[in-house]
């Protein structure tokens, strides 16, 4: 699960993490409000940056500096009223529901920081660079000798030693070592605390040197947090701050029945159970010449009520022009997906192509049941085995869209 | 002697008073596991629905029972509990069917486990491990088998023993995928190959045995004659693999890869299953795993084909007489 900026800045400053002052606002008076504010209290320049979760802010142009609340109110307009287009988006764009105005601050110089899984060490890493502000992908490709890793400890977690070595190596000096430090051990904590995937702060800036700070302070700027879904049943803070206007609706829906739903570009429907072979699935209809239109994992332990909602939702999709079953039966029992084709059939019905492949437990009482539907359902061919499937599905497929039908 | 688990092992289900323990249960008693007993905390003393004894600790229960291997279907948030219960109760294989567990509590749990050396830690997320019994009445969903051992939720009727098999050849299975095991299992048993062991290694990041320590095992095993091993996107596992494969396997290995077509950056179901960075491809893995001299088949349909080629078993036998 992945969660706003503004939300994030949140739990950094919960973590006595230092951010620059700022609030997520709606509505383009609160933006211009919220701006005055912070000029009256003192910022020399405020940040007006668009929620969404996806990267290309800036060079789509909603990130803007403003110098005064008429403009911070003219940059929320502008951002509210259209929508974002970025290389991370869906051509369309997205529509931007929320605003971070928050003071700017000067910077003398930008530091990269992360805490993330590291599957190969079975616990966290941390990340750092002295090159930060940009992606850090594009750092590690150019110069991996940039980037500077150390193992969490899976039991104890980050340890100061570790913390100021990674300062060091950064380059902080002065008082900048101390509070760098702290923020690499607090940011550990939390990452341990709310089960998170990524814990991610870029830029980690160092302000100029002033009279009251000598050495220039170390603030978090921006922070981009990933959570384990499996863990939100204890996150209840976490949980709270997922924002359902940033999904696939279709996907939020998958979920509330416990599947696992991907929506992709093509025109052939697809239900399995199990995730590598619903990935395998995906794979032979290309290899076939066909698109999947989706991921669905319907999962072990499915009702037949979710196998019901998962053909709902596959048919839902506009592009869909044929629907390929594959089950290979071992906690999911055939027989309950035959059940739920009968039911969608009557419920939905299937006026594309369903070419239906099952094998495994109670594979014999399932294709009785399909048998004794056959009538009901005219457009549905069984498959003996996976190749089978794949090309029947393509083969329908081509010839559906070539029938005109597709215009349903 | 097959890997991790033969006829003589006896099982017990931790968890087995749920309805997904007990179906499961029930599932192994058929295939002829030598299942002893379960474990739910407060039924100990009563009988579960298969008449088998029920203890309160996974210790009570290898007291009494002498069981050396676990299957655990408790839900999620107790699953990393009682994966450590059992090493510390000494069981020798500890199979966690159990999917959801969060990523937090398998760090701590596996860096736990270095203190229990005499136990190996399969799953979790996993369908299971099993070593096929033979055929001895039935075809198909309705067949009996014996001297096998069926510790988890794969269906039994899929395998092949070796003696059954019309090759007379038997190969180990090592994969991170569920379903996509049994495929595997499937077309290799379609073909007339039998299986000496299917491991099921599980789709979360942090898990027990990896693609190595059961490759190292297949290769150490007689009655293993080569290795189907499927991957997926996410991780560096299968690289890792083909590199070892390369400098010590001694018996041909085919493979799969999962997830050419997943869009990068999406978790495409399983927890470990999500391409990182821009090396974290299936193509990646397949180039790896081909540079290193290993069969990998294009398609999830050929994984039976590309086995049996591997294997030198051309042409192959048709699938009506492949089973004897």
């Amino acid at each position: 699960m992945r969660i706003h900026e503004y939300q994030a800045r949140q739990l950094l400053a919960d973590a006595g993490i230092p951010v620059p002052p700022g609030r997520m606002v709606q509505s383009v008076d609160d933006a211009a409000a919220e701006a005055k504010a912070l000029f009256d209290g003192g910022a020399r320049i405020v940040v007006v940056k668009a929620q969404v979760h996806a990267g290309g802010r800036g060079k789509a142009g909603f990130v803007k500096v403003v110098n005064g609340a008429p403009e911070a109110r003219e940059a929320a307009k502008f951002m509210l009223s259209n929508r974002m287009i970025s290389p991370q988006t869906p051509a369309e764009g997205l529509d931007v529901r929320r605003l971070l105005v928050a003071a700017g601050v000067d910077i003398a110089k930008e530091h990269y920081l992360a805490i993330a899984m590291d599957r190969a060490a079975r616990t966290a890493t941390l990340i750092a660079s002295a090159e930060g502000g940009v992606e850090i992908e594009a750092v590690a490709a150019r110069n991996p000798e940039a980037i500077i890793r150390e193992r969490l400890h899976p039991l104890l977690g980050l340890q100061p030693f570790q913390a100021r070595k990674v300062a060091f190596a950064l380059g902080f000096k002065g008082r900048q070592i101390g509070q760098a430090t702290a923020i690499m051990l607090k940011l550990a904590q939390l990452f341990r605390d709310s089960d998170a995937s990524l814990a991610e702060i870029n830029p980690l800036v160092v302000t100029p040197p002033t009279e009251e700070n000598p050495d220039g302070q170390v603030i978090a700027i921006d922070a981009k947090f990933s959570f384990d879904d499996n863990a939100l049943f204890r996150q209840k803070k976490v949980a709270e701050m997922f924002d359902p206007t940033e999904e696939n609706p279709a996907e939020i829906q998958a979920n509330k029945f416990g599947l696992s739903y991907v929506a992709l570009d093509g025109n052939i429907g697809c239900l399995v159970n199990g995730a590598g072979l619903a990935m395998s699935t995906m794979d032979i209809i290309k290899l076939h010449g066909g698109e999947p239109a989706n991921f669905l994992d319907v999962g072990g332990g499915a009702t037949e009520e979710a196998v019901t909602e998962a053909f709902r939702i596959i048919l839902s999709d506009a592009r869909v022009e044929g629907v390929l079953v594959n089950i290979f039966g071992g906690i999911m029992q055939c027989d309950r997906i035959a059940r739920a084709i009968v039911a969608a059939a009557k419920e939905v019905g299937f006026t594309v192509p369903l070419v239906v492949r099952l094998e495994g437990t109670n594979v014999a009482e399932a294709r009785r049941i399909l048998d004794d539907a056959r009538r009901e359902i005219p457009t549905m061919q069984s498959a003996t085995d996976l190749a089978d499937a794949a090309e029947r599905v393509c083969a329908a497929v081509a010839g559906f869209a070539g029938s005109g039908a597709s215009s349903r | 002697m097959p890997i991790l688990v033969d006829g003589s092992t006896k099982v017990i289900c931790q968890g087995i008073t749920g309805a997904t323990g007990a179906f499961h249960t029930a599932g192994c008693l058929a295939y002829g596991t030598n299942v002893v007993g379960g474990v739910t905390p407060g039924k100990g003393g009563l009988k579960d629905v298969n008449d088998l004894p029920i203890f309160d600790t996974v210790s009570a229960a290898r007291s009494a029972t002498g069981a050396d291997a676990t299957m655990i279907f408790v839900p999620p948030p107790l699953a990393a509990d009682a994966i450590l219960e059992a090493a510390d109760a000494g069981v020798a294989v500890i199979c966690c069917i159990t999917e959801g567990i969060p990523v937090q509590d398998m760090i701590r749990t596996r860096a736990a486990l270095d203190a229990y050396p005499d136990s190996v830690l399969i799953g979790p997320n996993c369908p299971g491990v099993i070593t096929p019994g033979r055929r001895i009445s039935g075809e198909g969903p309705s067949a009996r088998y014996s001297g096998g051992c069926k510790i988890g939720i794969m269906p039994g009727y899929i395998h092949l023993h070796r003696d059954d098999a019309a090759t007379g050849k038997a190969v180990g299975i090592v994969s991170r995928s569920g379903t996509l095991t049994y495929e595997a299992v499937w077309q290799c048993s379609q073909r007339g190959i039998g299986q000496s062991t299917c491991v099921g290694i599980g789709g979360d990041p942090v898990k027990g045995l990896n693609f190595i320590e059961v490759l190292a095992r297949f290769n150490d095993d007689p009655e293993t004659d080569g290795v189907v091993m499927i991957g997926e996107i996410g991780g560096s596992d299968e690289t890792d693999a083909a590199r070892w494969i390369k400098s010590h396997m001694r018996k041909p290995v085919a493979a799969f890869i999962a997830g050419r077509t997943a869009p990068p950056g999406r978790r495409m179901g399983h927890a470990g299953a999500i391409i990182g960075g821009a090396d974290d491809t299936a193509e990646s893995k397949i180039a790896a795993l081909r540079s290193c001299g290993i069969a990998v088949a294009d398609s999830p349909a050929d994984l039976g084909a590309a086995m049996a080629a591997a294997l030198d078993l051309t042409p192959s036998p048709s699938p009506a007489s492949a089973v004897r």
